[in-house]
């Protein structure tokens, strides 16, 4: 039976979706079977992220209306055999998704898969609620930026009451990635640092993503920065969160000034 | 100029621009057909349903974008035996009830 991860966050613009598939091909290449599934209906990008846009034919409201199979609407990713995409609709609303509809989809999915990392749609809405609804740990995405933070500290609430795992008295677990850290300016006071945001929402942190402009580029190549920037510093930070996802110890390390990109250069990769 | 700045091999924007434009002509085309591909599904299996038995399960539907068009395939199992075909031609009316 395999695990539902919701990637949540409240605002939008945090890098839900760039951690989505970064993270599921982190532990695909780790040889997880993982399928990563985009619930921003109407505004589906997950497919233009894992560069899948054109292989779309059905999508996860065509399989939880019945009105296509999920293996037909299942797309395997072309660079790693275990990582697949189930794609969220474009033209359909919200509406037309029903919970019990999702409850099939997500039960066949945990069957087939180790991993359903699941994308929820910015905002406190329907989608997101849905994308909550099924998991069995979250992931929240947050800038340290107070707006951000703020949302955030929102969604937790959520993720207190409204999970099926919770209703049912169970507890799941959520993790904290914080995205687009930038060392830099948190040494000079510019921006939050890790205390200022866990402050504010005190959970287990899964791991710091350094701002990068690689993250620009995978997503101009519709690969995930994983794949297509696997040298980066931003890829190394989210394998590693992949690794703690899986239960591995791996030690934390806040992202430095220090590791400039002029260091890297000069092959200083010093640990 | 920018390149020895910024270290980037070739820049991605043009590639990004080329898969935006490919997407938008192919998100405007389905404007007043958001359901092509369920109504095409439907009705290829009922009609080929109405002649052979087939099996839901075995009934596989693709398709793969070009630039300027798509290809649809369709893959359907068709067992052979006549008795897998209830609905196919008059069979006679002892089978059932």
């Amino acid at each position: 039976m395999g695990k539902v991860i919701v990637v949540t966050s409240g605002k939008g613009g945090v890098g839900k979706t760039t951690s989505t598939a970064a993270l599921g091909a982190a532990l695909a290449r780790g040889g997880q079977r993982v399928v990563v599934v985009d619930f921003d209906v109407g505004l589906r990008n997950l497919d233009l992220v894992m560069g899948a846009e054109r292989r779309v034919a059905f999508d996860l409201t065509n399989v939880a209306q019945g009105t296509a199979k999920l293996s037909e609407a299942l797309l395997n990713d072309e660079r790693l055999n275990t990582l697949y995409l189930l794609p969220a609709s474009r033209t359909r609303g919200k509406d037309a998704l029903s919970e019990d509809g999702v409850a099939g989809v997500i039960f066949e999915l945990r069957d087939q898969f180790d991993w359903v990392i699941c994308d929820s749609p910015a905002g406190i809405e329907r989608g997101a609620m849905l994308a909550m609804r099924f998991a069995d740990e979250a992931i929240i995405v947050v800038n340290p930026e107070i707006s951000s933070v703020r949302d955030s500290s929102r969604i937790l609430g959520l993720l207190d009451t409204r999970p099926l795992k919770v209703e049912a008295g169970g507890r799941l677990d959520k993790h904290m990635l914080i995205t687009r850290f930038d060392p830099v300016r948190v040494a000079r006071r510019e921006m939050l640092n890790v205390d200022d945001v866990r402050e504010v929402l005190p959970i287990p942190l899964l791991g710091i993503i350094p701002e990068s402009k690689e993250v620009l580029r995978a997503s101009n190549l519709g690969a995930p920065i994983t794949v297509c920037g696997r040298e980066s510093a931003v890829s190394r930070a989210y394998v590693d969160a992949a690794r703690r996802i899986k239960g591995d110890w791996i030690e934390m390390t806040v992202p430095s000034k220090d590791k400039s990109r002029l260091t890297r250069w000069l092959g200083g990769r010093a640990a | 100029m920018n390149r020895f700045v910024h270290q980037t091999p070739i820049g991605s924007a043009p590639i990004a621009r080329a898969r935006l434009q490919s997407l938008l002509e192919y998100d405007r085309s389905l404007v007043n057909h958001a359901d092509l591909l369920s109504v095409l599904r439907e009705e290829i299996f009922a009609l080929i349903g109405r002649h052979a038995g087939i099996d839901a399960n075995k009934v596989h539907f693709m398709v793969v974008r070009g630039n300027t068009a798509s290809t649809l395939t369709v893959d359907i199992e068709v067992p052979f035996r006549v008795g897998a075909a209830p609905n196919a031609f008059a069979l006679p009316a002892s089978a059932g009830g």
